[in-house]
């Protein structure tokens, strides 16, 4: 596993590059496909709000997908990501229309780990609302 | 209906073997929009160290989730599937999960509760490659949501 960041070169609150992720209605029909998730919460509006929910929602595992890319990016080996956890806050509502809703995150050291690895903790907004908590992941830097 | 503590513990048959193809994991990095080489180009992840093109850290769910399936649906268990809602998700991972790996899952259940007329169920999934080596654990909460009084 070859990270391009050293573990000597990040302190505890080191930012990451920060990235925003665009979802519309088509992100998510392409993300049912790849991942296997029909679930129609996610591309049906009438059933969304029929189960109560405001309007059609992204897959959970889609926000959590983009999110980690905020680690992937800087490190550029995804294989050096040893551990991610995000917990389900908010859903990220995407109206039927061009623009769709934007994942908003940011990411920063937490902990220094032994074995080179550090602890990121990542926040994810979407229309101003935090959607994923207790997201942290942990990576094996150089 | 709160669910039966007796379900804590229980471990599921493994999953028959999920082969890994390079196309599923271009088709999957292409819907999150993710352009890294490592998940498309053998020689990029090669010069990584990796033996072929791995998948993106979240791709392994799709296989987990479905073994969940055979939890979620156990009709012993009582869950009402169509309330259910995704609590929390964690992966530890051993390696990454590459192009040709045939992957088994083996689900157990870590915890039922019951929470305000939720009933919350833990679930793990060890998933395994065809030479029995640990690929990767994740964990899935999954929040089965009191009915709404009528």
């Amino acid at each position: 596993m070859t990270a391009q960041i050293h573990y000597a070169d990040v302190e505890v609150g080191t930012e990451l590059p920060a990235a925003s992720f665009p979802v519309t209605r088509a992100t998510l029909v392409r993300y049912a496909g790849a991942s296997g998730d029909f679930n129609p919460i996610h591309w049906n509006e009438k059933f969304a709000k029929e189960v109560g929910l405001p309007d059609v929602i992204a897959h959970g595992m889609f926000t959590m997908a983009e999110a980690i890319r905020v680690v992937t990016d800087w490190v550029g080996d995804p294989g050096a990501v040893v551990e991610y956890g995000v917990r389900f806050t908010k859903p990220v509502v995407v109206p039927n229309d061009d623009q769709g809703a934007l994942i908003e995150v940011t990411a920063k050291v937490a902990q220094k780990l032994d074995d080179n690895r550090v602890r990121v903790d990542l926040t994810a907004m979407s229309a101003g609302q935090k959607v994923l908590g207790m997201s942290r992941a942990v990576v094996r830097l150089a | 209906m709160a669910l039966d503590q007796a379900f804590v513990g229980r471990t599921y048959p493994p999953t028959q073997p999920y082969e890994v193809g390079r196309e599923k994991i271009r088709e999957f990095a292409v819907a999150v929009g993710d352009e890294n080489p490592v998940y498309t180009d053998p020689e990029a992840a090669k010069a990584f160290g990796h033996q072929d093109v791995i998948a993106p850290p979240t791709f392994v769910f799709a296989i987990t989730f479905a073994a969940a399936g055979q939890v979620v649906q156990d009709p012993q268990l009582g869950l009402d599937y169509s309330r259910v809602v995704h609590g929390d998700q964690k992966f530890a991972y051993v390696r990454p999960v590459r192009a040709g790996d045939r992957l088994t899952v083996t689900s157990t259940i870590e915890a039922v509760k019951s929470l305000a007329g939720n009933d919350i169920i833990d679930i793990r999934g060890e998933v395994h490659d065809e030479s029995g080596e640990h690929v990767v654990t994740a964990w899935t909460k999954l929040v089965s949501r009191a009915p709404e009084e009528a």
